[in-house]
């Protein structure tokens, strides 16, 4: 465990991580939509090998904030970032940046499976396959190690070669981790990743979280206090584009220091 | 009252293909021949041998107005037939249209023979004789049918022969003159034609001329021995005609048919209007040349137009900014399927044929010049055309099918890494395929009943030669080709002979129909198996 500093404005939480503990430094992010403004200069570090978890009601840019970090929202036309992003110290809405590579850097899994229409095996090693690898031994290797890192290798292993739009809805956002996992990037964003999911799949999928973290810093997205409260190390609470409250997640759950933090995670408005 | 237009337009469709079906299947059938005992005017009778072709109800009122006397005791209506007499050299009209007033009397001889002739239609008649080198054979008149079977099936295999020396060997070495012609003639455009060369060309050209020697005599003793036998018969009017059996292509009684033989003689007759070359300006023979045109214009057109259309619907979708300009231009692609298809045979043939293959001659072909190459209509260009006009069918449809791919699935491609090329590779593209196979399969319904810009631009109503051939490079695009839809017009419209043709309209008629029914049948099934892949995209 981390032992926090005790930061005077919570937006600053965490500001005491040293550099080698930082995975991902947000600085002065704002976000526009056209003229929308989404986020309000959020600034927070994410630290390496946790499970950093952002709550807040619908609509206040937690999911925002997190497509920012692989870039994902370069894919909304209007959409204009100002402030930084640094990912071991390099800027990754700089020029110099190859945003493939860097995703290749950050997975990230959405909200509900989006398994491509290929078997289940092509599905794991398609991000392998992007590069360019196309020996056998590595790639079957590749494969095993991600699905049993998801947790679905014994359910699968009979039938890698089948569509991998036979399987449920559980193993399907499995599946899609353990493709996400199998280019073995740094950091696993998770944009509510059970939202779509039944309860024992949920279930599932938030051990799975716990074991993820033993090898890569993952940051969620959630909806449900209680999972947030479940899984991760740390908790960020968002409202209306704006960073409220970052802390450890117990102190967050249990001694929220902004009123509109308590009111939220004690169910008043959200 | 959805249903009801539902089965209002299915039985639109079914009804039309019975009826061309019908009509063009039954021309096949062996008809019966009848003998008719004619009355004429002073009293007498002669005789006429013919099928019955058509059968009309007139008023006796209308016959009266129009001069024909003697029918005021006559009901109200009459029946007048059209008669299919035949031999067409020996008699004014072919086709006659008798009032049922003068026929005395009707009747089914057996022996009477249809013989199907290579030229001047059918003849109707009764053998007389069999005769070789013009002396009668001696063979007992109950032996006629069998003896005359076998000689016939000789003439036939000796026309086989023909056919092949003909177009195969004859063939190959005219092309192969010509090629040695074009040769010396750019050698000597360019300035390169020694001595050694030219006698070179030469002595190559002399070897295929000795070669073409030898096979014209080949030729000519086949033709020989083939004006061995003729068949002496008695037409209607009781008159010998002796017919050289190297004109026979068959011949039948159908009057002594049973059911099952007429099965197997409309199969037959059915299968060879499908394989045979046309004969007679069109309007006898089979039609395989035609079909054989279509089938390749639109798997060629096809070719062309799916890569085009498929990066333009990729542009617009996925590249374009989403400005007024790329409204404007799809609102252009759209109005472009609205344009009348004339125009885009006038625009093939300005463009295309003038420019593109005029400039394709002066540069790759001078030698052969004035003579075009490229620069005259041709299967390419027809594909070409056929393409441009139905580019809009498969741009619309690739985007329709672009935009269904959810975005789920691109992000999901871009997260791992992809750009967006790769992700439109791997994953875009292969999911939009069933609705670009959907486009395709609109385009190719479009393009294979399309005619009028064809004319324009490659069909002919008699093409010497099909574009694809055994001499190299095998592939002929330049050839002008024959198109089911022309020759459909072309024997409807432009026949000597109307009569003779119209069943051959509906024959044609309902092989383009199939044709293209086929061809999007093929389609489909392609289309069906890529949705199965891609199935539980629907979810």
């Amino acid at each position: 465990m981390i032992t926090l500093a005790t930061p005077a404005a919570d937006t600053q939480a965490l500001a005491g991580l040293s550099a080698a503990q930082t995975a991902l430094e947000i600085k002065k992010l704002d976000l526009y939509y056209a003229d929308k403004q989404a986020l309000y200069d959020v600034s927070m570090k994410i630290p390496k090998g946790k499970v950093t978890a952002f709550i807040g009601p619908s609509g206040c840019g937690k999911s925002t904030l997190l497509r920012c970090i692989n870039r994902m929202n370069d894919l909304v036309d209007s959409c204009r970032v100002e402030g930084s992003i640094e990912l071991q110290g390099i800027n990754i809405y700089d020029k110099s940046v190859d945003v493939a590579s860097l995703r290749r850097r950050i997975g990230m899994v959405f909200q509900s499976p989006n398994p491509f229409p290929k078997s289940i095996y092509e599905n794991v090693v398609y991000g392998l396959r992007l590069q360019g690898i196309k020996d056998r031994r590595t790639l079957d290797e590749a494969a095993e190690n991600s699905l049993r890192a998801a947790a679905l290798w014994n359910e699968v292993k009979d039938r890698l070669h089948d569509n991998a739009f036979g399987l449920s809805g559980g193993q399907q956002q499995r599946l899609v981790i353990a493709r996400a996992i199998a280019i073995g990037p740094e950091v696993l964003l998770l944009d509510e990743p059970t939202s779509s999911l039944d309860p024992i799949s949920t279930l599932t999928i938030e051990e799975l979280i716990s074991e993820l973290k033993q090898k890569f810093t993952v940051a969620i997205v959630t909806h449900n206090m209680q999972q947030a409260a479940r899984v991760s190390d740390q908790t960020a609470f968002m409202y209306m584009g704006k960073l409220i409250e970052y802390s450890d997640t117990n102190t967050l759950f249990t001694t929220p220091l902004q009123k509109q933090t308590e009111d939220y995670i004690t169910g008043r408005y959200g | 009252m959805t249903g009801g237009a539902v089965s209002l337009s299915l039985i639109a469709v079914i009804g039309l293909f019975i009826l061309i079906g019908w009509r063009g299947l039954s021309f096949f059938w062996p008809s019966s021949v009848y003998e008719f005992d004619m009355l004429d005017k002073q009293g007498g009778h002669y005789n006429l041998i013919g099928e019955i072709y058509d059968v009309e109800t007139v008023l006796t009122e209308q016959l009266t107005a129009a001069g024909i006397s003697g029918l005021q005791d006559k009901p109200e209506t009459l029946q007048r037939y059209l008669i299919k007499i035949g031999n067409r050299e020996y008699v004014d009209l072919d086709f006659q249209w008798v009032l049922e007033t003068i026929i005395a009397d009707r009747s089914k001889p057996k022996d009477i023979v249809v013989f199907e002739r290579s030229k001047n239609g059918n003849f109707y008649g009764y053998i007389e004789d069999i005769l070789q080198n013009g002396q009668s054979v001696d063979v007992e008149q109950a032996q006629f049918i069998d003896e005359l079977r076998s000689r016939l099936d000789r003439a036939g295999a000796l026309q086989v022969q023909q056919e092949k020396v003909v177009n195969g060997e004859i063939g190959s070495i005219n092309f192969a003159l010509e090629k040695i012609r074009l040769k010396k003639r750019k050698l000597d455009m360019d300035g390169l034609l020694t001595e050694q060369k030219l006698l070179e060309l030469d002595v190559q050209s002399k070897k295929l001329s000795a070669k073409y020697q030898v096979l014209e005599e080949q030729l000519f003793s086949y033709r020989k021995q083939a004006q061995r036998d003729s068949v002496a018969v008695r037409d209607m009017s009781g008159r010998q005609v002796q017919l050289p059996l190297s004109e026979v292509i068959d011949f039948y009684l159908p009057n002594d048919m049973s059911f099952s033989a007429k099965v197997r003689h409309w199969l037959h007759q059915a299968a060879k209007f499908v394989s045979d070359d046309p004969r007679e300006a069109n309007t006898e023979g089979g039609v395989f040349p035609a079909i054989f045109g279509t089938v390749f214009m639109v798997m060629l057109m096809a070719v062309m137009v799916t890569p085009f259309g498929v990066i333009a619907a990729v542009y617009l979708h996925e590249y374009a900014g989403k400005n007024n300009l790329t409204k404007f231009i799809r609102i252009a692609v759209v109005n472009l399927a609205g344009v009348p298809s004339i125009v885009y045979g006038v625009f093939g043939l300005g463009f295309f044929v003038y420019i593109v293959g005029g400039s394709i001659d002066q540069l790759f072909y001078p030698e052969a010049l004035p003579v075009p190459t490229f620069g005259s209509p041709g299967v390419l260009w027809s594909a070409l055309t056929l393409a441009i006009l139905t580019l809009p069918v498969v741009i619309v449809s690739t985007e329709e099918g672009l935009s269904r791919i959810p975005s789920s699935l691109r992000e999901g491609s871009l997260a791992l890494g992809a750009t967006k090329s790769e992700t439109l590779w791997r994953i875009v593209l292969p999911m939009a395929s069933p609705a670009i196979m959907t486009g395709l399969i609109l385009a190719v319904a479009r393009a294979a009943g399309e005619v009028a810009p064809l004319m324009l631009v490659g069909v002919v109503k008699m093409a010497p030669a099909l574009p694809v051939d055994a001499n190299f490079p095998f592939l002929h695009l330049d050839r002008k080709f024959m198109h089911l839809g022309f020759h459909i017009y072309d024997v409807g419209f432009q026949s000597p002979n109307v009569e003779a043709a119209r069943p051959l309209v509906y024959a044609t008629s309902f092989l383009l129909v199939t044709v293209i029914i086929g061809l999007n049948l093929a389609a489909i099934a392609i289309r069906n198996n890529l949705r199965e892949k891609y199935r539980a995209l629907e979810h």
